[in-house]
């Protein structure tokens, strides 16, 4: 277990973490304000990979592909909200599942109808290619570097605009006490289309970002669907504060463990026993996280306010 | 020949006349599905009995998630998981020379109650939301780790060497032998989830799905009676899991991919949550129409997802919701059961008049057939025509019904 190889390991897992915040955050954020469990989320980040693929190929840049594909997949999630979403906040938990997943087999297929079952590729962009040298003997890609640094900086502007502007006050309000925001005067139905417009953008910056390094296709966002679900739970629903945590956690112990488990093993086990159980140990690495937190404490490491 | 039938009809009518409605259903699913072997040479051979096979199988499987989601309120999303462990413990041991029922269909049973054990013990100190998220991620786990074991064909999966051998037999390589068996296990489900529905322990577990708060005031502890029906529903489950790995004499990953506790889930809710013979039909309805739209197209998902949110917008209670309106109009068993079989007896009467009117014009001649024929059709029309008003007047209220629905639905549309 060479040193380089470790933080080379570190870094993917940091921005494996990051992805995984973009779109738990806007998960959670959804789940936190109006109670409602939105399972077709990880399509809103294959939907985001696709359109900057689309914006891609009738631009020529890739930058123009990235930032039009933000109000695109902002545009798409509020549609359907307004189609499918709004008529199920006020229903049981099991229908929103039921017709949420309903809309994830429709849109997979849809984009299999659309763009092709094929994989598809768009490259990274001329001024981002290339590889800094971390020390001796390793580089690491500038992109991935910047998908990190664009993370970052969503999740600073993220904090900031839910802890220090009135709409993010009203949208932890919300999370703490839909009904008694309403009551006080405030559209609910607009927080609501705010809230999921901002949550769906978020999803689908994420599968932008990751396009380029990424095979496009459908399905994409069903894996990231669920380990973000796994990030929300150890994080504590509705708080953004632990989706982030708990993302990072996440991802790097997820790339870690299947980088090094096997390796590990091999330490005190015989290799051919290790070579069996460490893939197998290596995939349940972060569920077995998600066990032992909610052991410890089941609402997860950061419980929102005002939620049991 | 006529007189056994019919007294085996009233008979039929009896025992069916004491059994609540669902249970008629159930009765009757069982009835079909029982003469299905005998009819399939005749409507498409071996294919319809596969087919018949794969809706016993989910039917168990749905049987078991219903225990759940509509008795204990625990909306599980890893349950195809279970279905995988069984599947799983089957392939494994059948690869080590162990595939004998002895062994194997305990080893099932054990294997898919160990992981609800172990999951469910986590997963049942959380409600609603968290429930629905944990048991997915505990799914998608088992699914990772089923495809990460290579001695197991990991992503490839596992074929079987032959069905499981009962008694050193190959008996059910036999398909309508293994059709029995597989009715019989979907009887001995249903009798035994029925009898734990309304068993003390039912009782507690709708009492908790009710109002917790006022059950532990009694002196419950929700925790251990969840767990208890998390490892039961999973070992059956699991039942079902040995029969899938049988009767594809394969197992894979696939078979606990998360979208197949998505379609378990929608299984159930079709059929319609709350009652049994709800999870049986919802199996079967289910199953049937990814049959015939794959058939049909193969962007069938396409079609599947918003027919999906469809039924979840608009018709709340699933088949055995709607089933139960249409008897609260005023139709009740035994009135269907009587114009099936009214209908029945005029079409044998009908038909053994023509036949021998029919025989009796071949000696006659061709012109005496063609005269007699017409007799014999005003005849029967005659006979038909109080049937087919009544049947009319059905047909009619039925419309009127489907109308004054579309007219609420558009209504509910329009304040929207």
């Amino acid at each position: 277990m060479s040193t380089s190889l470790f933080v080379v390991q570190v870094f993917n897992g940091l921005q494996l973490g990051i992805l995984l915040f973009l779109v738990a955050a806007g998960l959670t954020l959804v789940f936190g304000v109006m109670d409602f469990i939105n399972l077709a989320h990880g399509v809103q980040y294959m939907l985001g990979a696709y359109l900057a693929v689309t914006f891609y190929r009738l631009t020529g840049s890739v930058f123009a592909g990235l930032l039009l594909a933000l109000p695109a997949s902002m545009a798409f999630g509020l549609l359907l909200e307004v189609l499918v979403f709004r008529h199920l906040y006020e229903r049981d938990h099991l229908e929103q599942v039921l017709a949420t997943f309903g809309v994830i087999l429709f849109l997979n297929q849809g984009v299999k109808i659309v763009w092709g079952a094929a994989p598809l590729n768009m490259g990274v962009p001329d001024v981002l290619s290339g590889s800094i040298p971390l020390m001796e003997g390793l580089r690491y890609p500038v992109y991935r570097f910047a998908i990190i640094a664009a993370g970052l900086a969503v999740a600073g502007a993220l904090y900031l605009f839910v802890a220090k502007t009135r709409v993010g006050m009203l949208v932890r309000a919300g999370a703490t006490d839909a009904a008694m925001v309403s009551a006080l005067g405030v559209d609910i139905k607009r927080l609501f289309m705010i809230v999921f417009g901002f949550g769906a953008m978020l999803a689908g910056f994420a599968g932008a970002m990751v396009a380029p390094i990424l095979s496009v296709e459908p399905g994409m966002g069903d894996q990231i669907l669920i380990l973000a679900f796994v990030v929300i739970v150890i994080g504590g629903i509705g708080s953004i504060r632990g989706a982030f945590v708990a993302a990072l956690l996440v991802g790097v112990i997820d790339t870690l463990g299947r980088s090094f488990m096997t390796d590990g093993l091999r330490l005190f086990l015989a290799p051919s026993t290790a070579r069996i159980i460490g893939p197998a140990l290596a995939s349940m690495a972060i569920y077995l996280l998600m066990a032992v937190v909610l052991a410890v404490r089941p609402a997860g490491l950061f419980p929102a306010r005002g939620r049991a | 020949m006529r007189e056994a039938l019919r007294s085996s009809i009233d008979t039929a009518v009896a025992v069916l006349r004491t059994l609540a409605f669902g249970q008629r259903v159930a009765a009757c699913l069982f009835a079909l599905l029982a003469l299905l072997p005998l009819l399939s040479p005749m409507l498409g051979g071996s294919y319809l009995l596969l087919i018949g096979e794969r809706v016993m199988i989910y039917a168990i499987a749905a049987l078991s998630l219903e225990l759940l989601i509509g008795v204990g309120g625990l909306v599980s999303f890893g349950h195809a998981a279970f279905l995988g462990v069984g599947a799983y413990a089957t392939g494994m041991l059948a690869s080590h020379g162990l595939g004998t029922l002895s062994v194997a269909l305990p080893a099932a049973l054990i294997a898919s109650a160990l992981f609800a054990l172990a999951t469910g013990a986590i997963a049942v100190r959380t409600r609603g939301v968290y429930f629905i998220m944990i048991t997915l991620a505990f799914g998608q786990m088992a699914f990772f780790v089923a495809t990460s074991l290579a001695p197991y064909g990991g992503d490839d999966g596992l074929t079987l060497p032959t069905r499981t051998l009962v008694l050193g037999t190959r008996v059910l390589k036999n398909e309508t032998a293994f059709f029995y068996a597989i009715l019989a296990m979907l009887a001995v489900t249903y009798l035994l989830v029925g009898r734990l529905v309304a068993s003390r322990f039912g009782r507690v577990l709708r009492g908790l799905t009710d109002n917790e708060m006022r059950m532990q005031a009694i002196g419950f502890t929700p925790y251990a009676y969840r767990v208890t029906a998390y490892v039961i529903a999973g070992s059956i489950c699991g039942l079902a899991g040995f029969l899938l790995a049988n009767q594809t004499e394969f197992v894979s990953p696939a078979y606990m991919h998360w979208q197949r506790s998505g379609e378990l889930i929608v299984m159930v809710l079709l059929g319609g949550t709350g009652t049994l013979h709800g999870p049986i039909l919802g199996a079967a309805a289910f199953l049937m129409l990814e049959e015939t739209l794959s058939r049909l197209t193969e962007h069938w998902k396409a079609i599947l997802g918003p027919l999906l949110v469809l039924v979840v917008l608009f018709a709340k209670g699933g088949i055995a919701g709607a089933m139960e309106a249409w008897r609260q109009r005023k139709l009740t068993f035994a009135q269907l059961l009587a114009a099936a079989d009214g209908l029945a007896r005029t079409m044998a009467a009908a038909g053994v008049e023509r036949w021998r009117l029919g025989s009796t014009a071949l000696r006659g001649g061709v012109d005496r057939l063609a005269l007699l024929a017409k007799g014999a059709t005003k005849r029967a029309v005659t006979r038909w025509k109080p049937l087919q008003v009544a049947l009319g007047g059905r047909l009619v209220a039925l419309r009127q019904s489907a109308e004054r629905g579309l007219a609420l639905a558009a209504a509910r549309w329009r304040r929207r």
